[in-house]
């Protein structure tokens, strides 16, 4: 009997014990994970905050709709760089999107040959390779035949960027619809393109129009692919035989410049620039939620 | 048997890979009956059943041989576009599968739709005669614009039955349409089958024995790819013929 209440005692110093050492692990562990996570947020809120202080100086009503003035004189603005940045990005959405949509489609519906994962190799490949390595194609490609820097040649180079990302997200996305959709849909008689298009497509509608959006996102902070397709241009232009203005290339081109008020704007550049895109990833997020209820 | 050849197999091979998943089957389905085919899991009965729609050679190394005669037309000659043939043997699935951000009315009429047909009164009165036949057009008939997948799941279900009647197939291939389903949901969809035989002919795939017993005219028993027996309903649950068939319906194996 005495043996007994000794051997339960001992059993209940060793639950106590391990148990305390469990909750000492646990803690220990929960507090290094929160340091983990508070780390990886040192860059993005230093960056951030670093650019607003720098950058909100330079931002006024009219940073937004003159053009750049000539050197030596202070002021001028980005509107031509705003404008193009615009049209270089959707010309490049223009070309990306149907690619990359078709390249996904084909490799959700019919990934499982050979082919298709030749294919897919191909689109990884694509998307490793440097920004400015496509900038220099598409100069070899586009700009020396014809002659001259242009948006045509930037928005290419752009689109470029953009197919590997659209095209894998489709992928992705398309493959999450289960099979018996697909199969309920061939069942009704309908062609598989037709089902892929009409009913794959607006199932998923709204997961694929973040996929875009994330990639416009992207390319529309490149820099390098522009350096030598679009160039830059000091002065209103919309024609696309021409060089064009960007967000990107003017930040670069007036951080290198020797002026103050130059860097005062290229700071402001940039901090328009991260809210672009910030506001293009919350959109599309709110989009989202909207789409999917 | 003395069934009339309204719809009918001869021979019938499946493959999957070089697995041979149906073994030269012979069956034939008279015109507005309900055929079950039961059996244990992994014995054919799905892959014959998606055999009668051309559905099986959509699965990539998936293969058929043999002759299914809709009548007397084989389904499986070279000038027969599956796409065409699909469109007279419908077909319900295990899960409910409402076509996603599709409302209840799209989803009916989409069949109608894609086909071409783009006339705002005969997509309505289409959509209503099937949610009728469906037994759902009570339920919805508020909630037209509501999404599909917004039903509880048997009414998802009797959705998914109107999807394929909308387009007036011939046969109606169910392939375990109530195993994902609530007992109340069930019973609705039997009473379904036995209403909707008036006007197309079903064939259907089932675990439930019982099932098969209260609601088809003939029932065929599937073991490891092979058709072991084929006959009256009444007659195979109480006088079956072959000895496996009688130790599966009493539960001795399987």
């Amino acid at each position: 009997m005495k043996q007994k209440d000794y051997r339960i005692a001992l059993l209940n110093t060793w639950i106590e014990k391990s148990s305390q050492r469990r909750k000492v692990i646990n803690w220990g562990v929960y507090v290094a994970l929160s340091l983990a996570a508070i780390l990886a947020l040192i860059p993005l809120i230093s960056v951030f905050s670093f650019v607003t202080f720098r950058g909100f100086s330079a931002l006024d009503w009219d940073f937004f709709i003159s053009l750049p003035k000539p050197v030596g004189e202070i002021g001028g603005g980005i509107a031509n760089a705003l404008v193009g940045t615009a049209i270089l990005v959707g010309f490049g959405t223009l070309i990306g999107l149907p690619w990359g949509f078709g390249i996904g489609i084909y490799l959700s519906e019919y990934g499982a040959s050979k082919r298709a994962s030749a294919i897919r190799f191909t689109v990884d490949l694509l998307a490793s390779i440097p920004s400015i390595v496509i900038g220099l194609f598409v100069y070899a490609a586009v700009v020396v035949p014809m002659k001259r820097f242009s948006a045509y040649a930037g928005g290419i180079a752009l689109g470029i960027l953009m197919v590997p990302t659209v095209a894998r997200s489709t992928e992705e996305i398309l493959k999450l619809v289960p099979i018996h959709i697909r199969e309920a849909g061939l069942a009704l008689g309908l062609p598989r393109w037709k089902v892929i298009l009409r009913i794959i497509f607006r199932g998923s509608l709204g997961a694929l129009i973040t996929g875009v959006m994330l990639s416009v996102a992207r390319v529309s902070g490149e820099t390098a692919p522009l350096l030598f397709t679009a160039l830059s241009n000091r002065f209103w232009s919309h024609r696309l035989d021409q060089p064009i203005a960007s967000l990107p290339v003017q930040i670069y081109n007036y951080a290198i410049s020797p002026y103050d008020d130059w860097h005062r704007q290229a700071w402001g550049a940039a901090l328009v620039l991260i809210f672009f895109v910030l506001f293009l990833n919350l959109t599309t997020r709110w989009a989202m939620k909207k789409g999917t209820k | 048997m003395e069934i009339s050849s309204f719809f009918s197999t001869r021979d019938l091979n499946a493959w999957f890979g070089k697995t041979l998943a149906v073994r030269a089957v012979n069956m034939s389905f008279a015109e507005n009956t309900v055929s079950a085919i039961i059996g244990p899991s992994g014995c054919g009965k799905s892959t014959f059943l998606r055999c009668l729609n051309r559905l099986h050679e959509e699965v990539p190394g998936a293969r058929v041989n043999g002759t299914v005669l809709l009548e007397n037309k084989n389904i499986y000659s070279k000038d027969v576009d599956p796409v065409e043939l699909r469109r007279q043997i419908g077909m319900v699935f295990q899960k409910p599968n409402p076509f996603p951000a599709f409302s209840v009315f799209d989803n009916v009429a989409v069949g109608l739709k894609l086909a071409g047909i783009r006339k705002s009164t005969i997509l309505k009165d289409a959509v209503e005669r099937s949610l009728r036949m469906a037994a759902l057009w009570d339920e919805v008939k508020d909630k037209l614009n509501d999404a599909g997948t917004s039903l509880s799941g048997g009414q998802q279900q009797r959705l998914c039955i109107a999807r394929a009647l909308a387009v007036e197939p011939r046969v109606l291939l169910m392939d375990e349409p109530t195993s994902a389903l609530d007992p109340i949901s069930t019973a609705k969809i039997e009473e379904l089958v036995s209403e909707l035989k008036k006007a197309v002919t079903i064939i259907i795939v089932t675990h439930n024995m019982q099932q098969a017993a209260r609601i088809s005219d003939q029932t065929a028993f599937f073991l490891l790819g092979d058709l072991i027996e084929y006959g009256a309903t009444s007659q195979l649950f109480t006088a079956p013929k072959d000895n496996r068939t009688e130790r599966y319906i009493t539960g001795r194996f399987g």
